[in-house]
């Protein structure tokens, strides 16, 4: 425990400058969304609070917003306003809406009519009456508002982090990809902390007595003002842009290795996977990390650059499978290699893009494939034992898991089931390792980095050559696990950097190198 | 001074006011008296518009009330409504002041004034201005709210049940002050209550109500000796005796009393009534005391007996 704390302090402090970097943005982003809630919700508010009718509308309208996962709200306004912090302030504008506007309408409505009827009665207007009586009295209800939209707002901008806006969430959701519980408290324990501070702040000004209320009235969007000009909006566009998931920016074989070994420096934003692809396809990005298969590579014209230094280990796929299994049914070995060497990284790219893309089956993507490579065969219906399947939960591993169902089936007389869908690389072999199923396509990258770890003087050794990183994979897996990896299929979905096609044409990028050079002949200008 | 035409008022078609006319003469009190849902409260509040009449005519100083914008109206008609209504975060300073920032008064004449009122209601202002209503006692919030309403010394008052939230003794005490308010003496006040006792010892006429109309309007003493209907009658039934008593006053009974040679000073004048000057002589060792006439000077004497006998004569002769 103490060793974790103490790694904690390092870290954040060998982070300090990327650290404080974020927070203020993560300030920034809250204020200023807060501060657009305030001034639309709060005259928002005060209108429906004279209207009963449009009461229903607005607040049922602000509570479905509300409703949006906030994920999705990101993702909606991606095709709207793009990335960056402009869609990130407007999804948590939208978020901080209903409190804000809610607790306006519950004040002023909840300010004593004999009061407001007095106030009438000795001859205010409406506009005095709303200015010296119901915004005072109304007011510790409003703040109270606005203290659950702050506190929202810090948690919900952790995820701009997913559209390039920054944030704190860069460290959150990189720790978690990364599993490395530092990084995920060093952005994690400054959002609580700035959750209870500004939370602590706007209790003092709540708690002050209801007489200093007018004097709060004006010092509260002041005080939001200055706390939002911490934040500068990004600059205009860069010549170029990179934009890297969170994961790849905490990794060795990515980002890390990029600096290190490519002394390659671009300003680089952070976004998430889900959103990256069509971010590059629309210019708002220029080089993004993806993985070498992504049947989105086709559908957005993508290319990738070759990572002639090799920082990025192969990732072929095989089947992993229990070497018991294969000894109970010796016919499975051969049948699972019949698909070896058969689909290269094209192949897969385009069999991806049909299932991501043109919303086909797996299975029918399966089908189609055997039958053109004359695999298929009908169905035995044997009865000579069970093998059973698992996969990963995406659209490779549910088409790869398709065709050895249709293999084993057509080929051997053993029936199969499956397992799909089983969350990430630690669920899948942990399923093998429990004889919970009997194989699952793995990635020799996956393999040697996430399960076996090895040092980094055996990393550097075998990194560079698919067959090394094979052997050693195969060697070790046999020896601690008694599982066996099968003939590779052919195909490797490695990490890769990626480009437009027709930028890279146009700038004659073709390698990593190539985008180095581009990119320090760019700040030489 | 307040003139009342056939005013009517209907809230989503049920008629909360009906035909209702009344004329208030300049200094008089007159009280709207009825059970609650009777329409005096919407009546009161459709003589500064915070309510408007659905129909009919009102005339406040010879000028039709309709004829400027509410807000106009409303500061130069004095309010006091329902508890009181004193802003929570103004004190007690600036609660008085609100009117005359209305009116653009300049801050040494506001603060003048307001001294002057919370002397006479006997709030010393050092110790008092700066109080917040919640730090004031029923009583104080009261006279705090009477003071709002007073500050810009409009001819006319409105008060909505002003000592509805005061218990009986702070009650009793607040209206004998504001029966003898200077402030108050020549103010056209229309009051609402459903306290009968607070009815005859403040109004000079008495509107009685019910069911949106008026049943029967006039002096204390007309309403309990000459009632138009069962329903008046009743309305009275519960404390006959000290209503009669208190709706007599001494100079309806003046000439059955015997002339005072004692020549001790007065206990009393000849408009207080009946009931008063049997409590004085209850609450003392005297047998009997001296009331002054207030135009004449003549001066008389009365025993509880004597009052009595008096009160059973006018009872049979109404």
């Amino acid at each position: 425990m103490m060793e974790q704390q103490l790694n904690l302090w390092q870290f954040m402090a060998q982070q300090s400058d990327k650290l404080l970097d974020q927070t203020i943005t993560h300030i920034g982003l809250t204020c200023i969304s807060l501060l657009l809630a305030v001034a639309i919700g709060l005259p928002l508010g005060i209108w429906i609070a004279q209207k009963n009718k449009a009461a229903w509308v607005v607040l049922g309208i602000a509570g479905i917003l509300q409703t949006i996962p906030s994920i999705a709200l990101l993702g909606f306004m991606i095709p709207l306003l793009g990335i960056g912090s402009l869609p990130a302030i407007v999804a948590l504008f939208l978020y901080a809406l209903l409190p804000v506007i809610r607790n306006t309408y519950t004040g002023i409505r909840g300010v004593d009519p004999a009061i407001t009827e007095s106030a009438r009665g000795m001859g205010m207007n409406k506009w005095q009456v709303l200015k010296s009586v119901e915004l005072p009295l109304a007011l510790p209800v409003i703040l109270a508002g606005i203290r659950t939209a702050t506190v929202i707002n810090v948690g919900v901008a952790t995820l701009a982090a997913y559209i390039a806006a920054g944030g704190l969430g860069e460290f959150i959701f990189g720790g978690i990809a990364l599993n490395n519980t530092n990084m995920i408290l060093a952005g994690a324990l400054p959002a609580a902390f700035l959750a209870i501070l500004l939370d602590f702040l706007l209790s003092l000004i709540q708690k002050a007595e209801l007489r200093k209320m007018r004097k709060i009235a004006i010092a509260l969007p002041v005080l939001l003002l200055l706390l939002s000009s911490f934040y500068i909006f990004p600059n205009a566009q860069k010549k170029i842009l990179a934009g890297f998931t969170p994961e790849f920016m905490g990794r060795e074989d990515g980002y890390l290795g990029l600096k290190a070994k490519y002394r390659l420096n671009i300003p680089t934003v952070v976004i998430s996977d889900a959103v990256m692809y069509k971010a590059a396809f629309e210019k708002k990005i220029d080089v993004i990390s993806g993985y070498s298969t992504d049947g989105r590579l086709k559908a957005y014209d993508l290319v990738t650059l070759l990572d002639n230094q090799t920082i990025f280990p192969p990732y072929y796929a095989s089947p992993l499978v229990r070497q018991e299994t294969l000894v109970q049914y010796p016919e499975l070995e051969p049948t699972l290699n019949l698909l070896s060497g058969k689909i290269n990284d094209s192949i897969m790219t385009e069999l991806n893009y049909r299932v991501d893309y043109l919303k086909q089956l797996p299975e029918k993507v399966a089908l189609d494939f055997l039958m053109e490579k004359g695999l298929y065969k009908k169905p035995k219906n044997g009865n000579a034992g069970t093998i059973r399947l698992g996969s990963k939960i995406f659209a490779e591993q549910y088409i790869l898991i398709n065709m050895y169902k249709m293999l084993i089936e057509g080929n051997t007389d053993l029936k199969v089931t499956s397992r799909t869908g089983l969350g990430g690389t630690k669920i899948c072999f942990d399923a093998l390792t429990n004889n919970e199923i009997d194989m699952y396509p793995e990635y020799t990258g996956t393999g040697l980095l996430v399960i076996l770890k090895p040092t980094k003087n055996k990393l550097d050794q075998i990194i560079g050559s698919r067959d090394s990183v094979f052997s050693y994979v195969q060697h070790e897996f046999q020896e601690q696990y008694r599982l066996k990896w099968l003939k590779p299929v052919g195909f490797n979905n490695a990490y890769a950097l990626m480009m437009r096609r027709s930028q890279a044409q146009s700038l004659k990028i073709k390698t990593i190198s190539d985008l180095k050079m581009y990119a320090d002949k760019k700040k030489e200008l | 001074m307040i003139v009342a035409e056939n005013i009517n008022k209907q809230f989503n078609g049920v008629q909360a006011v009906k035909d209702v006319s009344f004329e208030v003469k300049e200094g008089q009190t007159m009280v709207l008296l009825g059970t609650s849902g009777c329409g005096k409260t919407t009546t009161l509040k459709m003589l500064n518009r915070l309510i408007e009449a659905s129909s009919g005519k009102i005339l406040i100083n010879g000028k039709d009330i309709f004829s400027e914008k509410p807000e106009i109206l409303r500061r130069t008609i004095g309010y006091v409504s329902q508890n009181n209504g004193l802003f929570p975060h103004f004190t007690v300073a600036e609660n008085i002041a609100v009117v005359p920032e209305l009116l653009h008064w300049d801050k040494t004449r506001t603060s003048k004034r307001t001294e002057v009122l919370l002397h006479q209601l006997k709030l010393e202002p050092s110790e008092y201005a700066k109080k917040y209503p919640d730090e004031l006692s029923g009583g104080q919030k009261q006279r705090v709210a009477l003071a709002r309403a007073l500050v810009s010394n409009p001819p006319v008052l409105l008060m909505d049940e002003p000592f509805g939230a005061l218990d009986p003794i702070t009650r009793a005490g607040i209206r004998n002050e504001f029966l003898n308010l200077p402030e108050l003496k020549n103010k056209t006040v229309v009051l609402v209550t459903h306290d009968v006792q607070e009815a005859f010892e403040l109004g000079d006429r008495i509107c009685l109500m019910n069911g949106g109309s008026i049943v029967q309007s006039g002096p204390a003493r007309e309403l309990i000796f000459k009632p138009v209907s069962d329903f008046v009658k009743n309305f009275f039934g519960h404390q006959r005796l000290q209503l009669e008593l208190s709706a007599l006053k001494l100079t309806d009974i003046w000439e059955m009393l015997p002339d005072s040679h004692a020549g001790k000073a007065p206990d009393l004048d000849d408009d207080n009534s009946l009931w008063e000057a049997m409590e004085v002589l209850s609450g003392s060792n005297q047998e009997r005391l001296i009331v002054v006439n207030k135009r004449s000077k003549a001066v008389k004497t009365a025993s509880l007996a004597e009052l009595n006998n008096a009160y059973q004569k006018v009872k049979q002769h109404p």
